[in-house]
């Protein structure tokens, strides 16, 4: 597999580590619901997942990927910062 | 037996090689099989199971029989094919799976058990009594069935590993591959041709065809010069592309050619991954055989194997050939054979409506029913409409048609496409992105087809990397029909088999339809067909087509069995490559590594660091000794030790104190410049990560230590904080641990060693504890921290890496001179169990802050990694084990770490389960063994007496609970 990480182009896939999907932090400093469901339960989707991955043997950034499970397609690729708004 | 003027082999040079001990000759250009084929040697091995003669079957890796043992001692390697064995001199090859001789096999009384033997025969007859399992059945079957064997020594070979990227990969040198190749790169894409065989050209070189008005075999040549003469090009021969992978990337092993193998230092073979933008598949295709009774008699051969070894390698496989077929490309063999003087014995064409037109006995509409010889072919017996016939001959050349290479479309998980017309899977298109199928592979079957479909396909790819292709010219070459009869197996007496690497016959794929493993992948495990390295090559089709009929449903309803990497065998040594001793895992050495040396101190990892264990001095004869006065000097007088293996991470910008509260439990943000912290991190989970120190170097610039276990962990935590958790805050971290060399130096005496080495005294004396500032070491700015892992007066010192074993040097030297010296890693953990501090022996994971009794730095008044998740009541159960002291108080005075504790008066036993010892030593300070652990309701029970029991090592000892922590628990030490 290789990951186009949006800093260093088209990379072999031994350069990142997988961090699992990528979810959005729940609010609230209190545990609820939400907290327990953020850290226990995922989904297993057979088709399009988001997922956090970390280009660690390269640049260093946290990257989202859009990628199918069942092609291994990979549909996109952003910085995890410019998506959280930054 | 060599035919004058046939071959493509160099009849100047001759090459002496041996197998089975008996000495041969062949000529260069050879393969192991053409050259024992020449020399009338048929026999080539033994079969897995029954251990019946075989012979090479096909001159092509996917050979089921010729299996050989190359070379000897620890560089045998087991398993070759001879069929694809180059020839070279002094070449030493071995039969298999027979005792004592090829010739004489004690083993083939299997063959007479046959009736006993069939598919699931182990399963059903080695059950019982279960004792014998492992110590009777499979050694015995392990003896009896099998291919060859390692030499059980550390492997020889030498692999090399390396990366190609290339904007097309054309796999396969045939004609097809040949045109693809040509047309993209003249179109100025960069293009890489891999063949397996040690020439392009493909069955061109095997076969009497015409291209571009020459011989196909030197039209081939002519193009190999073509393109290898293009800068855009890389031909790469002996190189079989084993697997398709995601991303349009493909794995590929080299073999070395056998005149630079024998060179010293020369590799076995490279593994490539080659990074393509497009690829071509042109791997052309596989004859497949007929299921007839007795098919696997030495002398029964692919037709198009016979023609290869007489076209390529001028060697007749037999003297009397009969060819069988069901389909046109039998009666080119016909028409090769007579050409070259051998006499055919017959042509058998299963059509009935086949005519031909050689000179020659035909029988269209028969059928081979049996062979008939002791070590090889003898007698042919057909089936017509008239009746039975018996043919005396040596050979029969069969073909039941072609079966295209679809292997590598299919490894992401596709599966292939059956064809009526030609009686054949092809592949599924588009099944891997960017590849496309040409030639022989995709279906088409005539060298004219090949070559256009290989344009066609060639330009293709070229467009669709944006290039602009120029006009090719398509060479000449014959075209024609292929017309083909469905014909999987022969009824008749005896067994057929349909996998002869497996010993699989028609029967046991009939006796697992009867016994209900009808799914293809169900039969293929019952029976092993298709198994090992034949990976279906030769008798996938064959099998399910025999299993389609027994359980009467049509050959695409009963599908294939999934297509998996490699696609030939690859030896672990070449996936392995590069990654044995120093490249599987590579050193780390600090600045100090050889002063430390130097000093006779034996190094222990550390992740990839390498670090003292002790420091060993005149007359101590073990380790506790060192141990135990390294405790001591850093007690009394003072130590030095390298603690550059912690991670450094430098924190800077103007929200860099807020970056550090989010991160950390306790609040950094407090924290005055020039002031050092202890910290304690957690995951999202509430479970303690990591903990280490936070100096804040001024307002907004800080460094935080990690533990020398979490250094990559935490930065990879610090850069999801920052990057996606808090993306808007002006703060960045980056890892600083390779630039800076720091030494503790420990001790009443440790001021008196810092005051020599530092330009300016007066730092020094003003620096108060946890305090931290910038000060100079001969001239060279470097930066202070009072700071202790000891309990002693601590300080730590960094410099830029550069100095740090001239730093290491001085302090040693200063620290020897006031009764002091270098210590190792038993020392270090001697004294941190001593003060009751903590490691990952103890913040191993499963930990929160409150088991290490450290709830309190958990802050109530601002928002942290793994707040949420550490207030949940389970997380501070007062029923929880907590961080506990222990010391022996039985006649028993060991203490193991890894031993559980159980309650003093209850059995020993998981039931009653109170906690474990984490960490234990000898403490020279006070006399006698601590150590820590955690302890059920721990903190309540100072004083109690528990028992600790180490169930793996025989070890029980009546322990008495106290506060973690024995060496100045006030810390008025460190402090002073």
């Amino acid at each position: 597999m290789r990951i186009p990480c949006p800093l260093c182009g088209m990379r072999d896939l031994r350069e990142f580590s997988v961090r699992g999907a990528a979810l959005p932090e729940p609010e609230g400093a209190a545990w609820s619901a939400a907290w327990d469901d953020y850290l226990h339960n995922r989904d297993n989707p057979a088709g399009e997942s988001r997922e956090f991955w970390y280009h660690g043997q390269g640049c260093g950034a946290w990257l989202v990927v859009t990628r199918d499970t069942v092609t291994h397609e990979i549909a996109d690729v952003v910085l995890a910062g410019a998506e959280a708004g930054a | 037996m060599r035919i004058d003027g046939k071959g493509r082999i160099d009849r100047t040079r001759r090459v002496s090689f041996s197998f089975d001990g008996h000495r041969h000759t062949g000529f260069s250009g050879d393969t192991l099989a053409s050259a024992l084929l020449a020399d009338g040697v048929r026999v080539m091995g033994r079969s897995f199971k029954y251990h019946r003669p075989r012979g090479a079957m096909t001159a092509g890796s996917e050979e089921p029989n010729a299996l050989v043992t190359l070379g000897l001692g620890a560089a045998q390697v087991p398993n070759c094919r001879a069929t694809t064995t180059e020839l070279h001199e002094g070449l030493v090859a071995r039969s298999q799976n027979r005792w004592p001789s090829l010739g004489f096999d004690v083993l083939a009384v299997n063959d007479l058990m046959a009736p006993f033997f069939g598919a699931g025969f182990y399963y059903k007859t080695f059950m019982w009594p279960r004792a014998f399992w492992e110590k009777v059945y499979e050694p015995a079957i392990r003896r009896a069935a099998g291919l060859g064997a390692l030499s059980g020594q550390p492997a020889e070979d030498r692999y090399e590993r390396a990366y190609a990227h290339c904007d097309l990969l054309v796999i396969g040198g045939g004609p097809a591959g040949l045109m693809a190749a040509l047309a993209a790169a003249e179109a100025g894409a960069d293009v890489i041709l891999a063949e397996e065989d040690v020439a392009l050209g493909g069955r061109l070189l095997a076969e009497t065809e015409e291209v571009d008005g020459q011989d196909g075999g030197d039209w081939a040549a002519e193009m190999a010069a073509r393109l290898g003469a293009m800068p855009n090009v890389r031909i790469m021969t002996r190189t079989a592309v084993t697997g398709a992978y995601d991303g349009g990337t493909f794995g590929a092993l080299e073999r070395t050619a056998p005149d630079i193998e024998g060179r010293p230092h020369a590799p076995a073979g490279c593994f490539w991954r080659i990074a393509a933008r497009r690829a071509v598949l042109a791997a052309g295709a596989l004859e497949r055989p007929v299921a007839f009774p007795n098919n696997d008699r030495p002398g029964v051969m692919m037709a198009g194997a016979v023609r290869a070894y007489l076209n390529r390698w001028g060697v007749a496989a037999g003297r009397s050939v009969l060819v069988f077929g069901n389909n046109d490309s039998a009666h080119r063999t016909v028409a090769d054979l007579q050409e070259a003087g051998v006499h055919v014995a017959a042509l058998v064409d299963a059509r009935a409506h086949a005519t031909c037109g050689h000179d020659v006995a035909f029988y269209p509409g028969a059928q081979v029913t049996g062979t008939a010889g002791r070590r090889g072919v003898e007698a042919v017996c057909i089936a017509t409409a008239r009746g039975e016939e018996r043919i005396a001959a040596d050979t029969v050349a069969v073909s039941g048609g072609w079966n295209p290479t679809v292997h590598l479309a299919c490894h992401t998980g596709a599966r292939p496409v059956w064809d009526d017309r030609l009686a054949a899977f092809l592949p599924p298109e588009g099944a891997v992105p960017g590849m496309r199928v040409a030639g022989a592979a995709a279906g088409h079957f005539s060298t004219r087809a090949c070559l256009k479909s290989g344009l066609a396909e060639g330009r293709h790819a070229a467009k669709d990397l944006g290039l602009k292709a120029p006009a090719t010219d398509l060479p000449p070459a014959s075209d024609g029909s292929f017309d083909i009869l469905p014909l999987w197996q022969v009824e008749g007496r005896g067994r057929a088999w349909l996998d002869f690497q497996n010993d699989v016959t028609v029967k046991d794929v009939e006796l697992a339809a009867r016994e209900n493993f009808r799914s293809v992948e169900h039969m293929k495990r019952y029976t092993t067909q298709g198994m090992a390295p034949d990976q279906g090559k030769n008798s996938n089709v064959g099998a399910l087509a025999v299993l389609a009929e027994a359980t009467g449903r049509s050959i695409p309803a009963t599908g294939t069995t999934t297509f998996r990497p490699p696609f030939v065998p690859v030896p672990i040594a070449a996936m392995g490559a590069g990654g044995k001793g120093k490249t599987f895992a590579p050193e780390r050495f600090t600045t100090s590594h050889a002063g430390t040396i130097r000093r006779g101190a034996p190094m222990i990892e550390a992740g990839l660091w390498y670090r003292p264990s002790y420091f060993p001095r005149k007359g101590e004869t073990h380790w506790r000794q060192s141990c135990d006065r390294e405790v001591m000097m850093v007690r009394e007088a003072v130590g030095v030790c390298d603690v550059s293996t912690l991670g450094k991470i430098d924190v800077q910008g103007p929200d860099a104190a807020q970056f550090l509260d989010f991160l950390y439990t306790n609040a950094m943000s407090k924290l005055a410049p020039g002031r050092v912290r202890y910290g304690l991190m957690l995951r999202e989970d509430g479970h303690v990560m990591d903990d280490g120190t936070c100096a804040r170097l001024a307002e907004d610039h800080f460094l935080v230590t990690t533990t020398t276990a979490a250094a990559g962990a935490v930065m990879r935590h610090a850069d999801f904080a920052g990057q996606v958790l808090r993306p808007g805050w002006d703060a960045r971290a980056v890892s600083v641990t390779e630039q800076w060399a720091q030494f503790a130096v420990a001790g009443p005496r440790a001021r008196d060693v810092l005051a020599d080495v530092l330009d300016d005294q007066g730092a020094l004396d003003d620096l108060p504890f946890m305090g931290c500032g910038p000060v100079a070491v001969g001239g060279v700015a470097a930066r202070l921290f009072r700071i202790s892992f000891s309990g002693e007066t601590g300080y730590e010192i960094a410099v830029p890496a550069r100095f740090g074993a001239s730093l290491f040097e001085a302090l040693v030297t200063r620290a020897e001179s006031l009764g002091g010296g270098a210590y190792g890693m038993e020392a270090l953990n001697v004294l941190r169990i001593e003060k009751g501090f903590i490691t990952h022996a103890e913040i191993h994971g499963r930990v929160t802050a409150f088991d290490v009794g450290m709830q309190g730095m958990m802050s109530r008044k601002k928002d942290f990694i793994g707040k949420p998740a550490a207030s949940r009541e389970g997380l501070m159960d007062e029923g929880r084990e907590q961080l506990v002291g222990l010391k022996p108080v039985g006649a028993v005075k060991e203490l193991l770490p890894g031993s559980h504790l159980f309650n003093e008066a209850a059995e020993p036993v998981a039931a009653n389960d109170q906690g474990y010892i984490t960490s234990a030593c000898y403490s020279p300070t006070l006399g006698h063994v601590i150590g820590l652990g955690f302890l059920a309701r721990g903190r309540a029970r100072i004083g109690e007496r528990v028992r600790a029991v180490d169930h793996l090592r025989g070890s029980a000892t009546i322990c008495e609970v106290c506060a973690p922590g024995w060496v100045d628990p006030e810390g008025g030490r460190m402090r002073g």
